[in-house]
């Protein structure tokens, strides 16, 4: 049976891991690829790394990082944050990650999504989709960090951006983000009932509770999350061994279970 | 022997080469990278990798003189280790877009059935059907990391070669084995430990062919 995953989110600038509320007051956490080797040992199923400041000069930065990464941490990485091109994503993919994640970009152009899944097969491309809730009780797709409403329904983006070919969707809440109050389990459940690709939880993560009721309550079928990890407020296989405790199928490193 | 077998992993051009490059070296091989037949030099096994659509990569394949090669080296017998698509690859056909595809295993690709999802995507158990040596070390039912919508389907004259299955929604073939052809739906240089045990203990076959 395939197991939920847990997935550490690194959220990088300028070569560094920081973090954020909000997308915004940022602290510098550490080296990538030292903290996604520390995570793939202590159990992530898969790593994350998000490049928010993505300035075109800098990308050779993250380039290198992905490289050192795929070289140390022998579990699956995705990369996200400022690719809008077919050859921007073969760079990267080229450096050593599995997977690219599409947020901005393929709202701004419909075809990139298409464009990447044909080149490189869906299941390389993943679509973020940052929301923020309405007044009206919906979501709304918002880019650029959580910065600039675009005025799409979230749930409608999330189907139709599958059927250009996403093989995977990051659903993060804004409203949510680093602020530890759980993840937005309507929203994920929204998207959930509407596509068959696996969707990730991401935005509000307090503790293994909340990572059990994304899957439960939610639908999703992965749980990311970046600063309890970082923080070391939980660690990634005290999370794990709540969540099989919980019922719930996890792959369990058996050197690090109790 | 402790020798560092040399091991070409054939390039059709798609996507990552640098976790299964490391992945090997770090077991103890060294690593060619093959992108035309022209730097198809000696070497000691072939690895064929990927993830994608077949059509393209057989494509890319045949334009780079490299198809070929690879049948005439499993024909000869030789270490061959297909990594997901690379499985898939062996086969006759793949319904996906029709690609007409190595023909070295007879049997064809499908697309997953009754899946809860696809791209089936992530740790699943891999139940050992018989024991092989590619498997030392590796309990039966450990959890290997996959990306996937579709999968290789033996045909009914070749059933001997399943080696393992994995349940998505429909039990498929997640690895096989006929002599010294291998092939794996899972990513193993993606599997943390396990993967790399296994990816080792082909190192230790090829050193033995």
């Amino acid at each position: 049976m395939l197991r939920h995953r847990v997935i550490p989110c690194l959220d990088v600038a300028d070569g560094r891991v920081v973090k954020g509320r909000r997308f915004q007051d940022l602290t510098d956490e550490g080296d990538p690829a030292e903290l996604a080797e520390r995570y793939a040992l202590e159990g992530a199923d898969e790593l994350v790394f998000l490049d928010i400041t993505a300035a075109p000069e800098r990308r050779g930065t993250l380039l290198d990082i992905v490289d050192r990464t795929a070289r140390r941490a022998f579990i699956p990485l995705t990369v996200g944050g400022g690719v809008r091109s077919v050859d921007e994503m073969r760079a990267v993919l080229r450096a050593g990650a599995d997977k690219v994640s599409l947020n901005t970009a393929a709202v701004n152009d419909l075809m990139l999504i298409e464009a990447c899944a044909g080149t490189f097969g869906r299941q390389a491309v993943v679509v973020a989709i940052d929301a923020r809730m309405t007044m009206s009780g919906t979501w709304e797709v918002v880019v650029k960090g959580g910065r600039e409403p675009t005025g799409l329904d979230a749930v409608d983006w999330a189907e139709r951006a599958v059927g250009l070919g996403a093989g995977e969707l990051l659903v993060t809440s804004i409203d949510r983000d680093g602020t530890g109050n759980g993840f937005d389990t309507a929203l994920l459940r929204a998207i959930a009932e509407r596509v068959s690709v696996p969707v990730i939880a991401s935005g509000g993560a307090a503790g293994p509770d909340d990572f059990i009721a994304a899957i439960r309550d939610g639908g999703a079928d992965a749980v990311l999350a970046a600063s309890i990890f970082h923080r070391g407020i939980r660690t990634i296989s005290e999370v794990k061994e709540a969540m099989a405790a919980a019922g719930l199928p996890i792959r369990l490193v058996p050197e690090l279970v109790a | 022997m402790t020798s560092r077998p040399r091991v070409a992993v054939i390039d059709h051009g798609a996507g990552n080469l640098v976790s299964i490059d490391q992945a090997l070296t770090t077991v103890g091989a060294d690593v060619i990278v093959v992108a035309d037949r022209g730097s198809l030099t000696s070497c000691d096994a072939m690895i064929l990798p990927g993830v994608g659509a077949a059509g393209p990569a057989m494509a890319r394949l045949k334009a780079r003189g490299l198809a070929d090669p690879i049948r005439a080296w499993a024909a000869a017998e030789r270490p061959l280790l297909g990594i997901c698509l690379g499985l898939q690859l062996l086969f006759d056909v793949s319904d996906e877009d029709g690609a007409e595809t190595l023909g070295i295993v007879p049997g064809r690709t499908v697309r997953m059935e009754h899946a809860p999802t696809l791209p089936h995507t992530g740790w699943n158990q891999v139940e050992q059907k018989r024991s092989h040596p590619i498997f030392d070390g590796i309990v039966d039912g450990a959890d290997l990391y996959f990306v996937h919508s579709y999968v290789g389907r033996p045909a009914a004259s070749a059933q001997d070669v399943v080696l393992a299955t994995t349940e998505h929604g429909a039990p498929f073939v997640s690895a096989l084995a006929r002599g010294s052809l291998l092939g794996v739906q899972f990513h193993p240089e993606r599997s943390g430990r396990d993967g790399l045990r296994l990816l080792a203990n082909f190192v230790d076959l090829v050193r033995a062919a």
